[in-house]
């Protein structure tokens, strides 16, 4: 640890609000709570913004990840006993590792040589759709001026030969498409207008019925006579089911009719909103850690105090009531707040916790979900279609091995939206899963199928690297990484501390944001989130949150 | 700029127009003192500017300016040439058009004026590109923009290959644009003209239509791909004109005579034609209307000397005809039972040509023979004053067998002979087979308008190329099967019911010519029992077909006698080409005008007219009556009798269209009963008018 004389002391000592953690939601937070007029102090032990949500180098990214990994040692506050100072009861911070069966491959020593060339997400793979309430509120938070975007070029679907076929998802994608049959282009054009028609239209006529609404949707697209692929389709690369839908044996998360074309609708109604996006996708440029910086910024200009670096090392309860009173830094300072809001990697060990505390307190447990999410990032030089160079691919389940329950989703990056030396190409992949080894293989499945893996200890071996490509066809992988992170939720917390979602399995930001807004209004039921400023955000639509390609 | 609705506006705007259209007015008023009095000044030519940048539509102001450029170039060039100066006279003209445009890029004023200083050839052509480039992001569709372009493309002589690829990357974009199709037409024509075997006709059209087709299943209810894929089909049908068929009919022998009366060969079915003049009408009959039929084109082999004058016979005057028209004389040397042979020799290379530029190349021949039966002078005034009542004992069943045969012969004289066939590619007919094989695919799961308007389209082009003996492929095309389409559109499309059941009533007249078996039982003789003496009326009925307009007449020339009576016709039109038509029957139809008669001026022969029980007069507006000529345009004046007919009756001024339509006919009986026109004011002015008339609705009237 750092000497404390290094911390200056921070003024004033009572807030609102203190947020530990600088990941996406509790920047949001943080900022909505400044918006509100609210004090707040917003804290993190490390020397970037983002925790788990940031974007960094491929060295501290190694390192991020290592530390917050189980095979490093639970907390360096663990053997820290409950202190008692004059005041206040003192349960130390422990830091609980999300990250787990990590595993690195270095085939090159050329991304490591330029490791700072890089800013890899830690919770990729992630994107905006144009329309999605995240970037409703970037814009209703004019948070776009910290920010640029650009358009995800294309989607790809791997077919069951595994060969990447465009993803028809809007009218004009579908007359270009050379994979689809006539018949099938017709279907899927006229099941698109079905759903802008049940949207659009004030008939009842083209209506979808109320019962067809609460069907499944994989049955509602079987009984619109959709073919087996233009299903897959639309299940896995645009509704984005996670689960099998069409094994309801192992499906966990069946999409009803309703939900599904809503989903469809907010994709298509995210084409063309941005007259410089050319698709229904964007990605902010310098990586998704923009997104909780550019948060903060905002925070900060609404006079939230913002320290970095700052290990916290326990929080303080009232003696008696063992009620929330404050947190102790690093630097031995003791800061008092209302509320405090925990990012999720923290937790408040119960067995320290007094015994009348846990009687008069919620219990603070995790939930005891076994899955989790594994996610993989591949550098490699060349894309994995050579005309484009931002792009998804989608592989649905069973299109790996017969097994596959789940869908692995993959996001490549090229050094066109700087996270990347140009000339390489980021590749970020994930899927839900039960266990490490399950995840894994999912992930190294569809590792396979996209890349070409030069036989280890070749590393560097330009004439490896050229066989490889003479031979197969696909890019070559020079450095990659796979770790599987936890998907604990928490369930109840102590009156006045409460823990921010963890990095969900989805591929945007929508879950985390209602997660976000009904923890804020938990906090704070009075309060708006985000309240509406004057100025009309119309004008700000077109190209504000945008440069030109 | 598509689908935004009108707003109403607030009365904040309604103020602020108020004050724009004055401010307006006031530049305006200033610039066309400047354009009378020719003032050039800057400050003047500025100010035109400001108004021409608010209002890009007022064409004075861009006038005025091009005067004044006009003006500034040719004061520079007499101080000598200095292309600086110039430069930028025009670039402010060009700065001054960018703007105007962008206040409403669909200004025609302001994109000639455009045109105009980009021809004097001083400026960037790059630049426009690039200015069309964000205008066509803004609009794809915008057919000024497209239009320009295709002027700079010219001017730049840009590969029609290069363009060709933007209008694919366009219509990538958004199939739904019109002129991105029509653009692509465009060259692709220039592109086949050159040809090359990039650019062969069978591929481009192969490539082509799997390119729309795409469009057309994704998206069957827009129509911009079906318009192209009506041009592709254009395209592969398009071929030379041929020649069809003729009267008289090539091989036959035709009996010719002054009185009708035949002597001694009454009892054979025989080619007759009747004519106190002394003459005989020669048509031909092309598959499209053709241009240069004339006695250098065509050669006829039966008189010395003389030199034939052809005319068209078509209904409307741009000197483009299917039928022509010219008369022989009969043989000089009389009575004579010799049979005069004539031969007719057709398209010279080069003349014939097609109204799309296709040129008849290929000569034929047709040949027939006349002979002089009877030459008995006495006799001629024995026909005609018996009235035709068209009953029905007088169409005559008993001579079937007989007539048959003669009719037989006659038709088969006019189908295509060999030599004579279209040269249309083989390809062509397994183009048609595929896109009616997709066409069916497509509609049996999509309920679509323009679908099977295409599909019907697609159906009787297959059976146009059958019939010009490309193999059938196996694809059975029934009439029945295009009848029915048209059936199902005129239900779901009411609006548009005219238009489909004019293509109804001409698929099923193609049908009903199609064989000698299906033409034969509309065939009949004609004879009025009370006049056995006369000589039969070779007669066609087609009544209570439902037709609403004429086609087909290519089979149709030998009619003398027609019944087209309870039908839906609006129009006439075809009509012409039936030149030995005598007795025409068409009552309880819905013409609307007598202009919608104006074919019938052309058929010299006809005496026997009934248009009772139509809607002549019923209408308040005939939009069409203003398509014939009128009494205000100099084509009439000279003939202009009218006043003599209407004696000062300011009513009957109302029916200058009757006088224009019945003065050039030689009509011997009229129905017209039940129409709303007629009454007894109006019969005596048609008596008036023809004084060859003896019955009128039924009655003998002299």
């Amino acid at each position: 640890m750092e000497e404390t004389a290094l911390y200056p002391p921070i003024e004033p000592s009572n807030f609102d609000l203190i947020v530990i953690g600088t990941g996406l939601p509790e920047s949001i937070i943080a900022s909505a709570a400044s918006a509100a007029g609210k004090t707040v102090l917003h804290l993190d032990p490390n020397p970037f913004y983002g925790s788990h949500f940031a974007s960094l180098p491929l060295n501290d990214l190694v390192s991020f990840l290592q530390s917050q990994s189980q095979s490093q040692s639970q907390s360096q506050f663990e053997s820290q006993p409950s202190q008692t100072s004059d005041d206040y009861a003192s349960t130390p911070l422990v830091t609980r590792p999300l990250y787990s069966a990590l595993e690195f491959n270095s085939y090159s020593s050329d991304p490591i040589d330029s490791s700072r060339k890089f800013n890899l997400d830690m919770a990729g793979p992630r994107v905006f759709l144009c329309s999605d309430s995240m970037i409703n509120l970037i814009l209703k938070t004019e948070i776009n001026q910290y920010m640029e975007f650009k358009s995800v070029d294309a989607c790809f679907l791997s077919d069951a030969e595994g060969k990447l076929e465009n993803v028809p998802d809007s009218r004009s994608a579908i007359f270009k498409n050379r994979s689809l049959s006539l018949p099938e282009k017709n279907q899927l054009m006229k099941f698109f207008k079905l759903v802008q028609g049940h949207f659009g239209s004030e008939s009842e006529e083209d209506k979808i019925s109320e019962q067809d609404l609460e069907s499944p949707f994989v049955e509602f697209l079987t009984k619109m006579g959709l073919s087996q692929k233009l299903k897959s389709i639309i299940l896995y690369t645009i509704v984005l089911a996670d689960y099998d839908q069409g094994n309801l044996k192992v499906c966990k998360d069946v999409i009803d009719t309703k939900s599904g074309i809503n989903r469809l609708a907010l994709y298509h109604s995210s084409i063309g909103r941005f007259s410089n996006a050319n698709g229904a996708i964007i990605y902010p440029i310098y990586g998704q850690g923009e997104l909780p910086q550019a948060f903060c910024r905002r925070a900060a200009v609404k006079g939230c105090i913002y320290v970095l670096r700052m290990p916290i090392v326990a929080v303080l309860m009232d003696k008696d009531g063992g009620a929330y009173k404050g947190v102790k830094l690093g630097s031995g300072q003791e800061l008092f707040s209302s509320q405090l809001i925990l990012a999720p990697h923290l937790t408040i060990p119960s067995t320290l916790a007094p015994a009348e505390q846990v009687t008069t307190c919620h219990d603070v447990r995790l939930s005891d979900t076994k899955e989790k999410v594994a996610r993989g990032i591949c550098i490699a030089k060349n894309s994995v279609n050579p005309e484009v160079a931002n792009c998804l691919v989608f592989f649905p389940p069973r299109s790996l091995y017969p097994e596959q329950i789940t869908s692995v989703r993959v996001l490549q990056l090229s050094g066109n939206v700087a996270v990347c030396p140009s000339g390489m190409f980021v590749t970020y992949l994930s899927a839900i899963c039960d266990t490490a080894v399950e995840g894994k293989k999912l992930l190294s499945a569809a590792m396979d199928a996209l890349f070409c893996m030069p036989i280890s200890g070749n590393s560097g071996n330009s004439e490896t690297d050229n066989l490889c490509e003479l031979t197969e066809g696909k890019p070559c992988l020079l450095w990659s990484t796979l770790y599987i992170q936890e998907l604990t939720t928490f369930q109840g917390a102590f009156h006045s501390i409460n823990y921010t979602p963890m990095p969900d399995e989805h591929l945007h930001y929508n879950n985390l944001l209602d997660a976000t807004e009904k923890l804020f209004q938990e906090i704070y039921p009075n309060e708006d989130f985000f309240p509406t400023i004057s100025v009309s955000d119309d004008l700000q639509d077109d190209g504000g949150s945008e440069q030109d390609p | 700029m598509h689908g935004r609705p009108r707003k109403a506006l607030t009365e904040e705007e309604h103020g602020a127009s108020s004050l724009k259209a004055a401010k307006l007015r006031d530049l305006q008023s200033q610039v066309l003192h400047f354009h009378h009095n020719k003032i050039y000044t800057e400050e003047a030519i500025e100010i035109s500017a400001k108004l021409l940048e608010s209002n890009p539509e007022h064409y004075t102001g861009w006038n005025y300016r091009k005067l004044a450029v006009q003006y500034r170039l040719d004061r520079r060039s007499e101080d000598g040439v200095d292309s600086e100066s110039i430069q930028s006279i025009l670039d402010e003209e060009l700065r001054v058009v960018e703007n105007a445009l962008k206040k409403n890029f669909k200004s025609y004023g302001a994109w000639h004026h455009r045109k105009w200083v980009l021809s004097k050839g001083h400026s960037s052509t790059d630049w426009e590109l690039r200015l069309l480039g964000k205008f066509q992001k803004l609009d794809s569709r915008n057919f000024h923009a497209w239009n320009y372009r295709r002027f700079i493309t010219a001017l730049k002589k840009i590969p029609d290959e290069e363009e060709l690829q933007y209008t694919t990357d366009m219509i990538y974009d958004n199939f739904s644009n019109y002129s991105a199709w029509h653009n692509r037409s465009v060259l692709l024509s220039n592109l086949m003209e050159k040809g090359g075997k990039r650019y062969d006709k069978e591929n481009v059209l192969g490539e082509e239509y799997e390119f729309v087709r795409n469009a057309l299943f994704t998206d069957p209810d827009d129509q911009s791909g079906w318009f192209y894929h009506l041009w592709l089909l254009d395209q592969t049908l398009k071929q030379e004109p041929v020649f069809l068929s003729s009267w008289p009919p090539n091989g036959s022998n035709l009996y010719l005579s002054l009185d009708g009366r035949l002597k001694g060969q009454q009892s054979l079915p025989i080619l007759h034609f009747q004519s106190k003049a002394r003459k005989f009408p020669l048509v031909l009959y092309f598959s499209e209307a053709v241009e240069g039929v004339s006695s250098s084109t065509v050669t006829v082999e039966y008189h010395d000397g003389d030199s034939l004058l052809w005319t068209p016979l078509s209904a409307n005057n741009f000197g483009f005809s299917q039928a022509w028209l010219t008369y022989l004389k009969f043989p000089d040397e009389v009575p004579s039972s010799e049979a005069r042979p004539v031969k007719v020799t057709i398209a010279h290379f080069p003349g014939i040509t097609s109204s799309r530029g296709m040129p008849c190349s290929q000569s034929c021949h047709i040949s027939f023979s006349v002979c002089v039966t009877s030459d008995d002078q006495e006799h001629t005034e024995v026909q005609s004053s018996h009235r035709i009542s068209w009953k029905e004992e007088n169409f005559k069943a008993r001579a079937t067998q007989s007539i048959e045969a003669n009719l037989l012969h006659s038709f088969s004289k006019l189908e295509i002979t060999k030599e004579n066939k279209p040269s249309t590619p083989k390809w062509s007919m397994e183009i048609i087979s595929t896109e009616i094989a997709h066409c069916r695919e497509l509609l049996s799961t999509t309920n679509c308008k323009i679908g099977k308007l295409t599909l019907a389209r697609l159906l009787m082009a297959h059976k146009t190329l059958t019939s010009y003996g490309i193999p059938d492929d196996g694809t059975e095309v029934h009439y029945e099967d295009i009848l029915a389409l048209y059936q199902d559109l005129m239900k779901m499309d009411p609006a548009h019911i005219c238009f489909y059941e004019d293509d109804y009533s001409l698929v099923l007249l193609k049908q009903l010519t199609s064989n000698i078996e299906s033409l034969l039982k509309h065939c009949d003789r004609y004879q009025e029992s009370s006049s056995p003496s006369t000589n039969p009326y070779l007669c066609v009925r087609l009544n209570g077909l439902s037709l609403s307009r004429i086609g087909s007449t290519e089979h149709l020339l030998w009619v003398q006698m027609l019944d087209l009576s309870h039908n839906k016709l609006r129009s006439i039109e075809g009509l012409e080409t039936l030149q030995l038509l005598s007795c025409l029957k068409l009552s309880h139809n819905r013409l609307c005008s007598f202009t919608s008669l104006e074919p019938l001026k052309k058929l010299k022969y006809l005496e026997v007219l009934d248009i009772s029980h139509n809607e002549i007069g019923a209408h308040s507006i005939d939009t069409r009556r203003y398509l014939c000529s009128s009494p205000l345009t100099h084509a009439v004046g000279s003939d202009w009798y009218f006043q003599k007919f209407v004696d000062g009756d300011v009513k009957l001024n109302d029916h200058w269209d009757a006088y224009l339509l019945f003065k050039d006919l030689n009509l011997i009986q009229l129905e017209m009963i039940g129409n709303a026109v007629v009454d007894e004011r109006f019969k005596a002015f048609l008596l008036k008018l023809m004084p060859e008339l003896k019955w009128l609705d039924g009655e003998k009237c002299r």
